[in-house]
């Protein structure tokens, strides 16, 4: 029996290690550990409620203008507004986050994935007379290939001309991504770690001018959605075909929803929104959302078990490094006291099960072009091809929302910290399910926790045994080549970790080194 | 054989968001494509041999990789740390890589590969000061990499580029200087080690909301005109070229956008200067250019 150790996770965001105990070509066990400990909760408590935008937003520069979404909702929540945000200050927050969330689909695809299965070296027998791919060929000509080498070897399978195409498409969509983060900065000032979405909406004003840019914007990334992007995840889908047998993972999907197209009811767990707020396993059938089945468990995790399934108000984060039986400093979260993935297949898969027309004619469509029922969905590929189709969802409404801007109207609506008080936020961020909860007393933040995306997926065994999603999708995946384990991250990576959102708790007592390795 | 220099390059990731690598990679002109592919400058590749979040490979074949830079270029790497260092419990908090089954602390990496680095790049304001992590209580005792430096004894030239995150220009900006015209001289640095290209005036000076300062006209609330004094700006203490340079290609920042400066270039950065939505004392304004002379003095 052999045991693969990966560390670092690389084109991933933070610091990530997989285990995986290999028996006859199969993994019989997985673990994930985050190895990145900044302890943002603490470092909020007794700060100045508004501050927590500011700060939370920094627990991660790739995932940051989702925190401050989710920030700015839970502030609303706890000073009584979030009924009474200007519509121009909801469609702002909307379009920063639908750019936001545009270029890092891209970003993920491109390139933290797409290096899985594009070979750049293919680029050294380039032909032809574009000045990219020419410029790439000098580069492979001179012999240093860092950082495309040292990569795992023995499966790239396209052929030249396809590789050399992708690797132009990489090129571009660095371009692409970077003018999409362009947007965000036109209304939320520069971005990563965008300044004018706050509490009570934003603080920038729309004008004509910004308009009209942000139309052409968001035209020019939805014509790379749809000419690029999409059909170059139906490219690996197509050539990777056993990936969408790989990675299925538990089953089970969660979605909070985002984009708020109403933002006159209060409550965010059932206010109209783009994407839809529920649950659904593989049947497809839709369940409503209710926050109080979300428990978080630490049977496996270097904590305290005293308050181990409790809601994220009641818990206490108490750590016991080297506690017999913990693996990682990840915590689980459940959801009805079953293990749930979060992400973009389970955003599509939510709003499918809720009958969403346009979500559904997507992936009829998809599925149709791969002559595949909806199963195919849950695994490596389907992962892909969800998030594609979120990008694609989300890149055919900006032009709506920008053009719903008033210009000149106001954007924010001011507010008086309550000297007592607890908040909710909850958005979809790109990567997931994303929760803020905010307990003031005395008109500072008494308590603040975060439930993120990658907190879900890459979570550890819960008290009733259960693996988390990524370990539940690594095990029983046959490996080829333990030396390249290739199928081990590409699932890992379809589920697009963000490590440094996951792990943000903190230690008080040091634990040997390696203790934490189980062999 | 290539008559083109390759400058090795090891980017190295601590107690960090990422958000400096995702602001280098908003670069525009040049591109970021142009800074890892092509001449950066002409005859010069920086040839990045590691980036976590670019990197093709996983695991320890990356991490040897990391290794061999330092023990065959030694004095010719470009070593860049983005993410504050984290200290406590022997640094178990933030690590990269293993090494005999055991994880390698970020602080023992920018050890070792500090002390044969041809010049260090502290990136981003948790590198170069501590940063958010740092913020009280400071819960995993992060330090920036000068105090590291300092305690080791470890003269490696040390340019910190801090800013939360850094315009890519700085970046760009400092590197493209070492290739084109060698490290920067003592007295091109300020006394925190930023380049005075960059960080050598105050936010305020270059404001273009600062007639309503002089003038007294204070927004009361967001979205107003005026001055963001009152709504918590840190500008008036704060040493960044961003009213000039603007961020993102130039489509905005931070007072353009309705929102105060945050003061994310600074040491102080976040505690010392109190609720980002607090006006600061007005001991500190608006002397400026003194602020830092009393400081020191």
């Amino acid at each position: 029996m052999g045991k693969i150790v990966i560390d670092p996770i690389t084109r991933i965001e933070g610091h990530l290690k997989v285990e995986a105990v290999v028996d006859g070509g199969e993994v019989k066990e997985a673990k994930c550990s985050g190895m990145l400990f900044r302890g943002f909760e603490k470092i909020l408590e007794g700060r100045d409620p508004r501050d927590a935008q500011i700060i939370t937003q920094r627990i991660c520069g790739v995932c940051n203008h989702c925190h401050t979404t989710a920030a700015a909702l839970n502030l609303d929540s706890a000073f009584g507004i979030s009924d009474k945000i200007p519509d121009n200050g909801r469609i702002m927050r909307n379009l920063t986050m639908g750019f936001h969330q545009v270029q890092d689909h891209i970003l993920h695809f491109y390139h933290l994935a797409a290096l899985d299965y594009v070979d750049v070296t293919k680029v050294a027998t380039y032909k032809g007379k574009d000045r990219t791919l020419d410029s790439i060929k000098a580069f492979i000509s001179r012999g240093e290939l860092a950082p495309f080498v040292p990569r795992y070897e023995g499966d790239y399978r396209f052929s030249p001309e396809v590789d050399q195409e992708l690797v132009l498409h990489y090129v571009q969509a660095l371009e692409m991504r970077r003018k999409g983060h362009e947007a965000v900065a036109i209304l939320g000032g520069k971005v990563p770690h965008a300044c004018a979405v706050t509490p009570g909406g934003a603080t920038e004003i729309p004008t004509v001018d910004k308009i009209a840019t942000l139309l052409w914007r968001a035209k020019e990334l939805r014509a790379f959605v749809e000419d690029v992007y999409v059909p170059d995840v139906i490219k690996v889908a197509e050539t990777y075909g056993d990936y969408f047998e790989i990675g299925k993972g538990c089953g089970r999907f969660l979605s909070y929803g985002v984009f708020d197209l109403d933002g006159k009811n209060p409550n965010y767990t059932n206010r109209t929104r783009l994407f839809k707020q529920g649950s659904t396993s593989v049947e497809l059938q839709h369940q409503l959302l209710d926050l109080k089945q979300i428990n978080e468990w630490v049977k496996h995790s270097w904590y305290e078990e005293d308050t181990s399934g409790c809601h994220p108000y009641d818990e206490d984060t108490k750590p016991l490094p080297n506690k017999v039986g913990g693996y990682s400093w990840i915590k689980a979260p459940r959801y009805n006291g079953e293990v749930y993935e979060v992400g973009p297949l389970a955003r599509i898969a939510v709003s499918y099960a809720a009958g969403d027309p346009a979500i559904k004619e997507m992936v009829d469509s998809l599925l149709s072009h791969f002559k595949a029922s909806p199963n195919v969905l849950f695994s490596v590929l389907g992962r892909h091809a969800a998030r594609a189709l979120c990008a694609l969802h989300i890149a055919k409404n900006l032009e709506r929302w920008v053009l719903e801007l008033r210009p000149g109207e106001p954007a924010f609506i001011d507010y008086t910290i309550p000297e007592e008080g607890t908040g909710v936020g909850i958005v979809d961020a790109a990567r997931g399910a994303l929760g803020h909860w905010v307990v003031i007393r005395d008109k500072k933040i008494a308590k603040y926790q975060c439930v993120v995306p990658t907190t879900w997926n890459a979570s550890p065994m819960d008290d009733m045994g259960n693996h988390g999603p990524i370990e539940q999708a690594l095990i029983g995946t046959k490996v080829r080549d333990e030396e390249n384990p290739f199928e081990i991250v590409r699932i890992v990576r379809s589920f697009d970790p963000c490590i440094a959102c996951a792990v943000h708790l903190l230690n008080h007592k040091g634990r040997e080194l390696g203790k934490y390795i189980v062999a | 054989m290539s008559s083109v220099k390759e400058i090795p390059a090891v980017w190295i990731a601590g107690g960090t968001c990422g958000g400096c690598s995702v602001s280098v990679l908003n670069a525009v002109v040049p591109s970021i494509k142009n800074v890892l592919i092509d001449e950066l400058v002409p005859g010069r590749h920086i040839s990045l041999k590691f980036h976590t979040n670019i990197s093709a490979g996983s695991g320890d074949p990356v991490i040897k990789v990391i290794e061999n830079v330092g023990e065959k270029n030694e004095n010719e790497f470009l070593l860049i740390v983005e993410g504050a260092v984290s200290t406590a419990e022997e640094g178990i908090f933030c690590s990269v890589g293993e090494k005999n089954h055991s994880p390698v602390a970020i602080r023992q990496w920018v050890v070792d590969l500090g002390k044969k680095a041809m010049a260090v790049i502290a990136l981003g304001t948790c590198s170069a000061f501590g940063g958010i992590p740092g913020g009280r209580p400071n819960p995993s005792r992060v330090r920036a990499v000068m105090d590291i430096f300092k305690e080791e004894k470890i003269k490696t030239p040390l340019i910190n580029i801090p800013g939360c995150p850094p315009h890519p220009d700085w970046f760009i900006g400092t590197v493209a200087k070492i290739l084109i015209m060698g490290l920067p001289k003592a007295e091109e640095l300020d006394d925190w080690l930023r380049p005075k290209e960059f960080y050598g005036t105050l936010i305020h000076e270059n404001c273009p909301r600062r007639p309503y300062f002089d003038e007294g006209k204070f927004a009361k609330k967001f979205g107003d005109p005026g001055c963001l004094y009152e709504l918590g700006c840190k500008g008036p203490i704060t040493y960044a070229d961003c009213p000039l340079r603007q961020w993102n290609n130039g489509v905005n920042w931070c007072i353009r956008a309705g929102m105060g400066c945050q003061g994310c270039t600074q040491p102080e950065f976040p505690d010392l200067l109190g609720s980002f939505y607090e006006k600061l004392t007005d001991v500190d304004v608006p002397k400026i250019g003194e602020y830092w002379t009393r400081r020191e003095g």
